[in-house]
């Protein structure tokens, strides 16, 4: 069972992701840079859900808010409606083919974007164009990648077979 | 709305509905954001947590500051001997302008106590370093890394070489954010230094253009006038370059003219910025005062060294 494994390689899985939010980018690729932390969220979520929570993700949105010294909160509310929805539909989400699964994280990433337009309104902030949907799609193009990265974590924090690749 | 993992396992700690997690946070998420808009009531929460977060800005940076450490100290022997070449000329160039503005300045303070206007005084300034930590994607700002225990404050101007490169926006103790005057949110008011004719700079966020939109369409500027920021609203202090206006274009029938301008600082290549720190003006009957030449040429020799 998943108790007894090790935590903290996930966790430095987490703080990695943070930290590749912030690394400097030439100009022309800052539009396209993978929205890295949701997408690990996502990942998580649907993997280990009965460890990795709204907690978490409320706290990796605000590391990241004060990072990109943007509204507190502001991440932290997108990234947890994204992690409850992931965890709400975790068993259907975890046996699709990868297509499908890449599909469905893409809608997951354009209802985080989509809440942080909003809240941007809302507050009356400068609108963000089109980068915000731009990095949502090269998510979508990283994420098998990254879902193989992830589940040789897990096998080796788990040591169990894969359920991807 | 109980989560099936829940049943599968009872006993867990998640008691509670996930739906309700989910509400009590989004409840937390906005408070926070209702709380930090327009930087108010979350300052000292920002500046904890930012704290905090110190270690990731320098696991971030770390690799560029030991590559550029690395490239500095592989220098070739040729390399920094012209570089030494250059930067001896540089100061010897710098040095004769200097000398130029030692009696200028104090020919200038000389008209202004016969204006009976108070006398500016030269700013002293603060050399900090823009840290190799990439902000908001969609904003032009910063980081670097001087920050409230080195002095520097909220809305504290921020130059380069060049000209006026933005302020501080939030001070993060061991470091500070700064928008650039590029950004969409940023606004600056300046003065042709041709015609003194005074206007706001804003940002279009793009790194290389300011839109000057409220310029009426008889106003006098032309392409290549050099903008200067006037002073007026204190934020910044007044005779800095800002930029350099590059395109008018009059459409018939709109009250204003579509001006841009190109800062003049390097924006996407500064490496070091200087904060100006400004002195206060001493009272407006002492101003008056005249102060002598040597006095004013010491000041400045004092602020070269």
């Amino acid at each position: 069972m998943a108790r007894q494994v090790r935590v903290w390689p996930v966790a430095v899985a987490f703080v990695a992701a943070i930290a590749l939010e912030v690394v400097p980018l030439p100009d022309f690729l800052q539009p396209v840079r993978p929205p890295l932390p949701v997408m690990v969220l996502i990942y998580w979520a649907m993997m280990w859900p009965e460890r990795f929570g709204l907690g978490i993700a409320f706290i990796v949105g605000i590391c990241l808010d004060i990072l990109h010294g943007q509204l507190l909160g502001q991440n932290a509310l997108a990234f947890c409606v994204v992690t409850y929805l992931t965890l709400r539909f975790h068993l259907q989400i975890r046996i699709f083919p990868l297509w499908q699964l890449t599909m469905t994280v893409f809608a997951l990433m354009a209802v985080g974007a989509f809440l942080q337009l909003l809240i941007e309104g809302i507050a009356g902030l400068a609108p963000a164009g089109l980068a915000r949907w731009s990095r949502v799609l090269s998510g979508t193009l990283v994420w098998p990648l990254l879902l193989g990265v992830m589940d040789r974590l897990r096998m080796q924090v788990e040591h169990r077979e894969s359920t991807f690749i | 709305m109980a989560l099936t993992t829940v049943e599968r396992e009872p006993g867990h700690f998640r008691s509670v509905s996930l739906g309700f997690r989910l509400l009590l946070l989004c409840v937390l998420s906005i408070t926070l954001m209702v709380l930090d808009h327009g930087n108010q009531h979350l300052t000292s929460v920002r500046k904890a947590l930012s704290v905090l977060l110190h270690p990731v800005q320098i696991l971030v940076s770390a690799p560029f500051d030991i590559s550029r450490s690395i490239s500095a100290s592989l220098e070739t022997r040729g390399k920094l001997m012209a570089d030494n070449r250059r930067l001896n000329q540089e100061a010897l160039v710098q040095n004769a302008r200097l000398q130029r503005m030692a009696a200028l300045e104090a020919e200038n303070a000389r008209l202004r106590a016969l204006l009976d206007s108070t006398v500016k005084v030269g700013d002293s300034i603060l050399i900090a370093e823009i840290v190799s930590v990439d902000m908001n994607p969609y904003r032009n700002m910063i980081v670097i890394n001087k920050g409230g225990q080195d002095g520097v404050y909220v809305g504290q101007a921020l130059i380069d070489a060049d000209g006026i490169v933005g302020q501080v926006t939030r001070d993060r103790f061991y470091s500070a954010e700064a928008m650039l005057v590029t950004d969409v949110d940023h606004a600056l008011p300046i003065e042709l230094a041709r015609n003194r004719l005074r206007s706001i700079a804003v940002g279009t966020g793009e790194l290389d253009r300011l839109s000057l939109p409220f310029l009426p369409s008889n106003a006098d500027v032309r392409e290549g006038d050099l903008l200067v920021s006037s002073g007026l609203g204190g934020t910044f202090p007044p005779g800095y370059p800002v930029g350099v206006v590059r395109q008018v274009n009059s459409i018939t029938g709109q009250p204003f003219l579509e001006v841009s301008a190109e800062p003049a600082a390097a924006l996407n290549r500064i490496r070091e910025v200087l904060l100006i720190i400004p002195k206060i003006n001493e009272d407006f009957t002492e101003a008056a005062e005249l102060p002598t030449e040597e006095e004013v040429a010491n000041t400045l020799v004092e602020e070269a060294s």
